[in-house]
């Protein structure tokens, strides 16, 4: 089977593992996943924080192609563009005349029948059922869920799971043999769009995060969004300097979890990009003590 | 009586005019605190979440001025948490997104801002010209912006040795018509630059 595909710009760039482990999973379960055509930038944090008409044109130009191009579902990998589509979708279903002025900007017309699918929603509804049967290497790990912010929130808007304890990740890595242990930070905010222009902030935050994890004896942080992945992936220095400690546990894609569980190589899900490798060693403090 | 008056209140001055734009009813905030319990940066701002809804609702210039002057609209990473914790549905982030357009607008930006301002600035830039996000064109504007000269520098070699960044930049065919979204809206005024 076929389905529409919006990559988003992080998963063409800095992210490519994510976008490699999700193609190669939907291949292992014979789905072909179709790129909207000349799809653009959703605008991400900088658009809404500036300007809303351009925050809502942007996502309204990739919905409308998808439209056109007869693409029922849309998968979106990554949670900060997954957000955007969907509040883009609500705000403008429910302001007709928003709706009529938005498609004049992008000179389309849009009428919201496309529906959209975070990664997680894409494994439920076509990989769940087939995925027992294809687990070759069980993994015997202790890990944590992060599910971060826009996965599971504005609640109202994108309807998916439980706002402050969700569990469809822990359902999903339960079945591939894991352990998803029960910490605080699930749903807490990593800094986000911050990495860059405050990367004190996503220090602290992001470390607060790995530590409450890690202290819970997980050995691995599992994640289905790409900001999430790079603030606590390639910002480790920071988290560790903020920690005082050095930890080591990896950060993997849900998409990457999965795909080892399945025997993929780690070449395929592009493990080597990580800034974390992907080894099991226990928490080791600094020798500051 | 109450009700009236309150009523009154928010019709006018910039309580009334985020209610009429945006719908957010903040008057009916009645200063439980979760959001700023939950928020994770209201250790790091000058006027939490809910502190902030309390300015709003006194409804004098006097509180809007500092607010929309503040390093706490810029601060707010729009998370989503207060408004999934808030028992009256106030969305607060919808309130920040409009506040922060209005000090942009109208050029009240604190200085403390400027380096989260530059990055949201060079993103839209990289956008606007190529249609997606071109990852080295950002940071360099970034940095060519705020000075920044060597601060993550050293991440650069690992990235590109990783395959993480992408030389050229990627772009879409339909550009003209990026352009042309960006001067029906943010670009809209003239006097309004990136």
């Amino acid at each position: 089977m076929t389905l529409g595909f919006y990559p988003g710009c992080s998963l063409e760039g800095s992210s490519r593992e994510y976008s490699e482990s999700v193609i190669a999973l939907a291949k292992a379960f014979d789905i072909e996943l179709k790129q909207i055509p000349d799809w653009n930038c959703c605008g991400a944090t900088a658009a809404h924080n500036l300007n809303k008409e351009l925050s809502l044109s942007l996502p309204a130009r990739i919905l409308a192609i998808a439209e056109r191009e007869g693409m029922d579902e849309v998968v979106v990998p990554c949670a900060a563009c997954y957000s955007r589509l969907t509040v883009t979708q609500h705000e403008l279903n429910h302001d007709s005349e928003l709706k009529k002025k938005v498609s004049g900007h992008i000179e389309m017309e849009y009428k919201g029948t496309s529906s959209i699918l975070n990664v997680i929603q894409m494994i439920e509804k076509y990989m769940i059922d087939k995925l027992e049967n294809k687990i070759t290497n069980p993994w015997k790990h202790k890990v944590a869920c992060y599910y971060g912010c826009l996965l599971v929130r504005p609640h109202d808007i994108l309807q998916f799971d439980r706002v402050e304890n969700p569990q469809t990740m822990d359902i999903i890595l339960k079945k591939i043999g894991a352990i998803p242990i029960d910490w605080a930070f699930k749903t807490e905010c990593c800094g986000a769009g911050f990495s860059v222009s405050r990367t004190d902030i996503v220090g602290k935050l992001s470390g607060n995060i790995v530590a409450d994890a890690t202290d819970r004896g997980a050995e691995a942080i599992i994640v289905a969004c790409p900001m999430c992945h790079s603030n606590l992936d390639m910002r480790r220095p920071a988290i560790n300097s903020y920690l005082k400690k050095n930890i080591t546990a990896p950060v993997l894609y849900i998409t990457q979890a999965i795909g080892l569980s399945i025997g993929l190589s780690e070449k395929e899900l592009g493990l080597q990009r990580h800034f974390v490798p992907v080894t099991f060693n226990k928490i080791e403090e600094l020798s500051n003590k | 009586m109450a009700h009236e008056s309150n009523k009154n209140a928010e019709t006018k001055g910039l309580i009334g005019e985020i209610s009429k734009n945006t719908g957010v009813e903040i008057i009916k905030c009645y200063q439980c605190g979760k959001c700023s319990a939950g928020c994770p940066l209201a250790t790091e701002m000058e006027y939490s979440p809910s502190l902030a809804m309390r300015m709003l609702q006194t409804n004098t210039s006097d509180y809007d001025e500092k607010l929309l002057t503040s390093q706490t609209i810029w601060l707010c990473v729009t998370c989503e948490m207060c408004i999934s914790r808030c028992p009256m549905d106030i969305d607060i982030p919808k309130v920040m997104d409009y506040l922060r357009e209005k000090s942009l607008n109208r050029k009240k930006v604190n200085p403390k801002a400027k380096n989260i301002l530059a990055f949201h600035k060079s993103f839209l830039n990289s956008i606007r010209r190529t249609g997606r996000l071109y990852e080295i064109g950002l940071l360099m504007d970034y940095k060519a912006r705020t000075l920044t000269l060597v601060q993550d520098l050293s991440l650069a070699p690992g990235m590109l040795l990783k395959g993480k960044l992408n030389i050229i930049p990627e772009m879409i065919k339909n550009r003209r018509l990026l352009s042309s979204i960006f001067k029906k809206t943010i670009l809209k005024k003239k006097e309004e630059s990136l």
